[in-house]
């Protein structure tokens, strides 16, 4: 006789155990420590960070570790822990101006005050594997520069901006930010939501948006004005004392894209912005959010938007990587009732069919 | 000034009260003794006290009549939920009203749009008395037949502003009528009869 | 209140619980509306009920008695995994007796024994909007909520008749909640449809990924659309339970070889356990 399947408590639980001992792998081999996972796979846990929305190193590596390096997991993993953390407020926002810089190139001059820095950066290596470090050989030492960096780099777009040739973008004035992990994104949406969700947002996803507006989905001509990287101090202004406290610094990656527009009835021709900002050294994911970001305001600037990466209900309602795994996978889950609807009316349309 | 404690058992009364709120708010009309109630200082009655410190938090503007809005009733929500208090009764998300005879219309308050029928006021309506009052019946989702309620204390028309607040569904405003340690629940979905 | 977990009660946090409660009173006094909460993370993925998840740890209280069914079952790995998590985050009890549970959160089935006045059923829903395959932008399915202009979902039904001679539709039947709200029934077969309406227990619907909570009050007005010639229909089956002999609720097909043989068991484990017997 048939008896329904039973004991999936213990099914569970063995298949925790044996999840626990994969991620173990051979045990002759050392166990990897966060602090190897945060020095040495440094651009993990950047990314990681960045779309978890949290700038902790440890947790991070943490979670990386967990997840076996499966990064969506890892974002995932943070983020359920984020959720649970006490809010204490906002930080005053970051002056990105103010950096103390460890790479700034910009794309659109020559030269610029304070120089092309280009930091510790994978442009123009040859991309041959390098069989030195499967010997664990030591690297070659980086020599100090002569003089040091300037204190304060200017912004290479403020350049442009001292001539009127691009938009000037002023601050929000005192209306409020929003903040989409306290309420549920609305449309349309303003920039404040667009951009934290771009920040949140999955890097595969938004490179391959930023690609499509490249090649014709969506018109952007970008320039890369100005990518820097480097650190900058968060505050926090404490009510009770009246004035703002430094918490500490932050390394990130800031992308300001120039885009070209042909101006409309209100506005002369201008370079118009796309912003991108990301924790720690993640220049893909910047440079690909400040494309989206200026494909979504198509609409904004009086543009034709007929593009998928020119869709904000598109690009944000797709690009969170926690929504879109979870309701993929979903699909694991049983779905049995459902499918024997189904199956009990094919059945019966194609009973009607023969008759 | 001493201030009135709130909630005995902060996590274990909130889900109290609110699940007093939300089993009033299923069955319009019927009368829910809530369980969990602070000491609140006059004139703010227990009951909305209890409800206002479940539900109400620095994300819920709330306003207060005038005779509420006394040192004593302002410090303990400050303390308690730290709910920003609103002038006008259209900003806000709960209001709570102590003397009914001069209580403003209640399409004065917020009544959400028709894409967000949500953003609306809950107001919180204190009364000497549930029943005993003169007798109308409410109809709609929550009671399979009409239900029978008379609650004390109404202000004149205030019968007429609930259908016509109802009228509106499905913008609108949501009372939940309170007396001593109970509360009663008038939705918009609930259509007032006789 | 803390439990052995180091979590607040029911894992959420205060603010967080206050911000669910007060969506689902505005969901209660609008029946079959959607309203936006702030969903938040859950440690269980979007997709694997983390709407019902916030919606029960919201209501549930230390009095309550929880049920979790998964495809009417409670014993299918999700329905575990979730009663298991508010076991250990509310130390809450459990139970699998539909008459027992104070709080029952589904997902696809409404149980066969019929609830009662006091019960609350909460759904796990993956896509709230009823209008979403015809209408992918929420700012234009706003705008058709808003002037309940459901035209396009009678078009999309009258398409089927056209084309099958009957309404291709079996699970995710759509619903007009109270006259007014055009209502996806969470994918529950269209079998179950009839029981949301007019129904004694309270019925809380939970999209977590999708932000969305609505629900349908007892005693509420609850139609599968249909047409005058078109009536609306439930499934049948030419067989009975092989367990129980039930010839009235909704039957799982097993496949019992690769010859074609099978057999069909309740979807409902509870009622199939409670007719054997002891």
């Amino acid at each position: 006789m048939y008896v329904a399947v039973k004991g999936g408590e213990r099914a569970i639980d063995n298949a925790h155990a044996w999840l626990g001992e994969t991620r173990r792998g051979d045990r002759q081999v050392p166990e990897l420590s966060l602090a190897q996972i945060d020095g040495q796979l440094a651009l993990a846990v950047d990314r990681v960070m960045t779309e978890g929305s949290v700038y902790d190193r440890e947790l991070a590596a943490l979670a990386i570790k967990q997840a076996q390096g499966d990064q969506v997991e890892a974002v995932f993993l943070l983020r359920a822990y984020r959720t649970t953390l006490p809010r204490f407020g906002y930080s005053l926002p970051i002056d990105t101006g103010a950096m103390r810089v460890r790479r700034r190139i910009s794309s659109t001059f020559k030269d610029v005050p304070g120089g092309q820095i280009l930091g510790p950066t994978y442009d123009y290596t040859h991309r041959l594997l390098d069989f030195s470090l499967a010997a664990e050989a030591p690297p070659v030492a980086a020599p100090m520069a002569e003089d040091p960096v300037d204190d304060t780099l200017p912004r290479v777009i403020d350049v442009l901006g001292r001539e009127g040739l691009i938009e000037s973008e002023a601050a929000g004035g005192d209306s409020p930010v929003g903040d989409l992990t306290r309420e549920p994104m609305a449309f349309p949406a303003g920039r404040d939501l667009r951009l934290q969700s771009l920040a949140r947002g999955d890097e595969g996803f938004l490179l391959a948006m930023a690609y499509s507006s490249q090649r014709g989905y969506g018109h952007t001509h970008p320039f890369a004005g100005e990518i820097r990287m480097g650190e900058v101090t968060v505050e926090f202004f404490a009510e009770e004392l009246g004035f703002a406290v430094e918490l500490g610094d932050i390394a990130v990656t800031e992308s300001q894209m120039v885009n070209q527009f042909r101006g409309s009835a209100e506005q002369p021709p201008q370079f118009t912005r796309g912003y991108g900002l990301a924790f720690g050294r993640s220049e893909r994911k910047a440079m690909a959010m400040a494309l989206v970001d200026r494909a979504m305001r198509a609409g904004e600037l009086g543009e034709e938007a007929t593009a998928p990466a020119q869709d904000p209900e598109f690009v944000l309602g797709h690009c969170d990587n926690v929504e879109a795994s979870g309701f993929t996978q979903h699909l694991k889950l049983p779905h049995y009732v459902d499918f024997q609807g189904e199956l009990e009316l094919i059945r019966r349309l194609r009973r009607k069919d023969g008759e | 000034m001493t201030l009135s404690p709130g909630f005995d058992q902060p996590v274990a009364d909130g889900q109290a009260v609110f699940r007093g709120a939300l089993d009033a708010l299923a069955r319009p009309g019927s009368v829910v003794a809530l369980t969990a109630l602070p000491p609140a200082p006059a004139p703010l009655l227990p009951a909305a006290a209890a409800l206002v410190l479940a539900l109400a938090d620095v994300d819920t503007p709330l306003w207060l009549d005038p005779i509420l809005l006394s040192e004593a009733v302002l410090g303990y929500l400050r303390f308690h939920c730290g709910c920003p208090i609103v002038a006008q009764p259209s900003q806000a998300v709960f209001a709570v009203v102590a003397e009914p005879a001069t209580m403003p219309p209640l399409h004065c308050f917020a009544l959400g749009d028709d894409e967000y029928p949500d953003r609306s006021t809950t107001l919180i309506l204190q009364l000497p008395a549930l029943e005993g009052g003169p007798e109308v019946s409410l109809a709609g989702p929550g009671n399979a037949l009409a239900r029978r309620i008379a609650p004390a204390g109404l202000p004149a028309g205030f019968w007429a502003m609930a259908r016509d607040n109802h009228a509106l569904f499905p913008r609108g405003v949501d009372l939940l009528l309170v007396a001593g340690g109970s509360l009663l629940a008038l939705p918009r979905s609930s259509r007032v009869e006789g | 209140m803390t439990t052995a977990t180091g979590y607040n009660f029911a894992y959420l946090d205060e603010q967080t619980k206050r911000m669910i409660r007060r969506a689902i009173l505005k969901a209660v006094a609008i029946p079959g509306y959607q309203v936006p909460f702030g969903s938040r993370e859950m440690p269980l993925p979007y997709g694997w009920g983390t709407g019902g998840i916030q919606v029960t740890a919201s209501v549930i209280g230390s009095a309550d008695v929880l049920k979790v069914i998964d495809q009417g079952a409670d014993d299918t790995t999700n329905a575990v995994s979730i009663r298991r998590f508010f076991a250990r985050t509310a130390g809450v009890a459990t139970t699998r007796r539909t008459t027992e549970a104070t709080i029952i959160q589904t997902r696809h089935r409404i149980p066969e024994t019929p609830l009662r006045e006091g019960q609350i059923l909460v759904y796990q829903v993956p896509i709230p909007e009823p209008l979403r395959w015809l209408e992918p932008r929420e700012s234009e399915t706003r705008k058709m909520h808003a002037l309940a202009d459901y035209g396009v979902m009678h078009v999309k039904l009258y398409e089927d008749i056209a084309r099958h001679g009957r309404i291709a539709t079996s699970y995710d039947y759509p619903v007009l909640v109270n006259d007014r709200y055009l209502m996806r029934p969470s994918p529950i077969p269209k079998f179950d449809n009839p029981k949301m309406h007019m129904n004694p227990a309270l019925q809380l619907f939970g999209a977590g990924r999708e932000k969305r909570i609505y629900a349908v009050p007892p005693y509420t007005k609850v139609v599968s659309l249909d047409f005058e010639d078109h009536p609306f229909e439930v499934q049948r089956w030419d067989d009975c339970c092989a367990l129980c002999g039930a010839a009235d609720s909704y039957l799982d097909e097993v496949i019992t070889d690769d010859r074609g043989g099978r057999i069909f068991v309740c979807s409902d484990s509870d009622y199939c356990t409670g007719r054997i017997g002891p």
